[in-house]
């Protein structure tokens, strides 16, 4: 179970992102996070598993409260939280099955992982993985040798590789063709209900969101202006969140986004340092 | 490829006070080197210069033929040479990746101590040739193979460390982020997210540099520190004209043989 | 979480997996050349026969040359400095003019999609022999032709700034947009206008970015065949070094690498102002 209590985000530039989300995921739901660009999906999920450091409020991952953690225990944090993310984002030089082990990372020591002797056990998941998704004669091929689809199912596997109690999906069909992201979103969910697995997906696509989600969250500017069953959402719903007139709100939003990515980007660039 | 829209001369769009800048600069570019023909000729023996073709035609005549039997005492510096150029390369490549990891932006344990360092060794050893590196090390070690392996390492690591942290600060953030995300360690982002993708990079930057080092190891041996360079600069002191044009000759084919070779690897691995 | 799915267990997949070879597929051969690798090893680094009571002796002059590069002496030999300094610097200049301007007819005469067959052939041999000889062993036989002293130093840098320049302006007349070429030839202009028109605009750009970064090089050079004898600050160290003077040596390199971050700083800014 999820608990999220009043997560702000306040970016350096002054925007705020993230405005007081407060929200529960019971286990084994999949929720679709709406909204324009901008609003704040991409930093909310970032926010869980602390790619973004969220300002002020708490997660709370089945009692473990992930916002306070650092090092060691963040990371143990992090293997437990599967993430799946827009353009795949595997490592394109290295096979299909080297990716799909890398969900293993956060459990083996540097020195097994470097050699590339996983356990057995792990091993034999990735292949069982790998045949759920329907990837099994692709084992050994290079990541960027296959097609986009075929990627995100990678992606798929490797999140799943790292036996998540929480799956964050960043708008997993955004560079997929429609028959393509149909595909995927359905092995998506059927793959939640059959291991009860939470999930946010972050979707710019309200039909697919409606089609396989259990619930909705509508954000705009940051804030949760809905939260409900697919049917609920209404046409008068979504001029509320996408702000169909409001092209000055959109305009921002776009603004804000290219200023979290870049924030971003400038988090991610200081990975390493220690201080 | 060609950039045709991009490159309408840059002059032309100028105003007509940016023009008379830039007639400016051209003027004091000619005025410069004006003063600076003269303060080098000032300080030429013209006598010298004048006799030069005739210098040229007596040294050109008299190291004609090429002294063939030389030959058997040329392999082994040769070999010396081959060895300074490969064991200088995989130290000096050694020495510049962690380097290059320090000195990227991205991946960089220390913005502000070590970064600077790593930054300072690396322009450090790009601006000193290896010819000096072999001047000082042959004055420190004595003269040697040893001398001048260290003399290419030391000229290496800034030239690889310099190209490999520029490949690191343009590697996919994306990848590395997902990486992240699985909870790796930092050790294991590095080995599973960044390393894989600057390789490619990495094995070319090292073959090209090699193929460089090829060249420059062939003439470390006038300074003292070992291979091909010592028979040709004792051949110089002698005077031995067909000697020197056997080894210039030799040295001109390995390094056309090495660049041969360093380009096929590297059309290879890319 | 259990497994992905229920109908297989894990007992059904393989618990090993080995990485493909990236590049030699036989095993025979991999070990082959290895082992080639290994002896290489073994007797390139055992031909290397190091005298250890030298390099003991060294090890004291060692530290004496970092205290005098830690502590350099400007002063005591700083008209033998200033002098070398003043060399190298005109030679540098000189030569990268006179390289720039020689190699401009040379660089048009080897790009194929310009010139006549014969032009191209003599302009790419020229190119070819400046480009595989070392700057330093044509030092020395420009020093033996004319003399010790700045003149052969500045001949040593012209030769081999032709090659250069002249190799990256024909590589670059020869990516031309054809179809401009074209256009220019369809007007029925002479072979001179069709390099002013069609050509010139075209590559002049990056032809001063080449030449500024020429510059950067031949300072660094100049600084090098000093040691063979034609001039510059090369043969200040040299003389510095061989009287064991380390705090001047000190002083010389310190300047070196001053300049080249000048320059170097210096030509990346004018590379970004032109573009």
């Amino acid at each position: 179970m999820l608990d999220i209590i009043a997560l702000n985000k306040t970016y350096r530039t002054g925007d705020r992102a993230l405005d007081d989300v407060s929200l529960t995921l019971p286990k084994g739901q999949v929720v679709g996070l709406i909204g324009p660009s901008g609003a704040g999906k991409s930093t909310l999920i970032r926010c869980i598993n602390r790619l973004v450091e969220p300002s002020a409020g708490e997660v709370r991952l089945n009692g473990t409260a992930l916002t306070s953690l650092s090092g060691q225990g963040l990371r143990q944090a992090r293997r437990r939280i599967g993430m799946i993310f827009q353009e795949y984002a595997l490592v394109e030089r290295l096979t299909v099955m080297e990716n799909v082990l890398s969900g293993r990372l956060g459990y083996v020591s540097f020195w097994r992982s470097f050699t590339r002797r996983f356990p057995g056990r792990d091993i034999a998941r990735a292949y069982q993985l790998l045949e759920r998704v329907g990837l099994s004669d692709h084992v050994d091929k290079r990541a960027d040798a296959l097609s986009g689809g075929q990627r995100q199912r990678v992606g798929i596997a490797r999140a799943l590789e790292q036996e998540p109690e929480l799956l964050l999906v960043d708008e997993p069909t955004a560079s997929l063709d429609p028959r393509t992201s149909r595909q995927i979103m359905r092995l998506l969910t059927e793959i939640c209900r059959e291991n009860e697995l939470p999930a946010i997906v972050n979707i710019h696509d309200v039909l697919l969101a409606k089609q396989f989600t259990d619930r909705i969250i509508g954000l705009r500017a940051g804030k949760v202006v809905f939260d409900g069953r697919p049917e609920e959402l209404t046409e008068n719903v979504l001029t509320e969140i996408y702000g169909a007139e409001d092209w000055q709100a959109m305009r921002n939003g776009a603004m804000e986004s290219a200023e979290d990515e870049a924030d971003a980007r400038a988090q991610a660039t200081r990975l390493f340092e220690t201080t | 490829m060609s950039p045709v829209e991009t490159s309408v001369p840059v002059w032309r769009r100028r105003t007509p006070t940016a023009q008379l800048a830039i007639w400016a600069l051209w003027l004091g570019i000619v005025a410069l080197f004006v003063w600076c023909c003269e303060e080098m000729t000032q300080r030429t023996i013209w006598s010298f210069v004048w006799d030069a073709p005739q210098a040229a035609a007596d040294i050109a005549s008299r190291s004609w033929p090429p002294r063939w039997s030389y030959m058997d005492q040329l392999w082994s510096p040769l070999w010396d040479t081959l060895n300074i150029a490969t064991l200088g390369t995989l130290l000096g490549t050694a020495l510049a990746v962690p380097l290059a990891f320090l000195a990227a932006s991205n991946t960089t344990p220390s913005r502000l101590i070590l970064r600077p360092l790593a930054l300072f060794c690396i322009v450090a050893s790009r601006s000193i040739n290896s010819l000096i590196w072999a001047l000082l090390l042959v004055s420190i070690l004595g003269p040697g193979l040893l001398a001048g392996i260290i003399a290419i390492a030391f000229r290496s690591i800034g030239f690889v460390g310099k190209l490999l942290y520029e490949a690191i600060e343009e590697t996919d953030l994306k990848q590395v982020e997902a990486i992240t995300a699985t909870g790796a360690s930092k050790a294991q982002i590095l080995n599973f997210g960044i390393w894989p993708q600057v390789l490619p990079a990495f094995v070319g930057i090292s073959v090209f540099r090699w193929d460089i080092n090829i060249r420059e190891s062939t003439i470390l041996g006038l300074v003292g520190a070992g291979g091909i360079g010592m028979q040709l600069q004792s051949s110089l002191n002698m005077l031995a004209w067909p000697q020197v044009l056997l080894i210039v000759l030799l040295i001109l084919a390995t390094v056309l043989c090495s660049e041969a070779i360093s380009s096929s690897i590297r059309k290879a691995t890319i | 979480m259990s497994s992905a799915t229920p109908s297989t267990t894990l007992g059904d997949y393989p618990r090993s997996w080995r990485r493909p070879p990236l590049l030699i597929r036989s095993r025979t051969w991999r070990y082959v050349i290895f082992f080639l690798a290994l002896a290489y090893l073994v007797v390139g680094i055992g031909s290397v026969d190091v005298d250890w009571t030298r390099v003991a002796d060294g090890m004291e002059r060692g530290s004496r040359f970092i205290k005098g590069f830690l502590a350099p002496d400007f002063t005591t030999r700083w008209r033998d400095i200033s002098q070398g300094l003043m060399e190298s610097l005109t030679m540098t200049f000189t030569s990268t003019v006179a390289g720039v301007l020689i190699s401009i007819p040379i660089g048009v005469g080897a790009a194929r999609n310009i010139s006549p067959g014969w032009a191209y052939g003599l302009c790419r041999s020229i190119i070819a022999v400046s480009r595989s000889l070392q700057e330093i062993i044509v030092a020395i036989l420009l020093v033996a032709f004319f003399g010790f002293g700045a003149f052969a130093g500045f001949l040593t840098l012209t030769f081999a700034t032709i090659g250069f320049i002249g190799k990256l302006l024909a590589d670059d007349i020869e990516e031309c947009d054809p179809r401009q070429i074209e256009a220019i030839r369809a007007t029925g202009a002479s072979w001179l206008q069709l390099v002013s028109y069609a050509v010139q605009p075209q590559v002049m750009p990056r032809m001063i970015g080449l030449s500024v970064y020429r510059l950067d090089i031949n300072f660094r050079e100049s600084a090098v065949i000093g040691i063979v004898g034609a001039g510059g600050i090369g043969g200040t160290l040299d003389t510095a070094l061989s009287r064991y003077e380390y705090g001047s040596a000190g002083a010389i390199l310190l300047i070196i690498i001053a300049i080249v971050m000048l320059s170097e700083y210096a030509s990346s800014q004018m590379r970004g102002w032109l573009k």
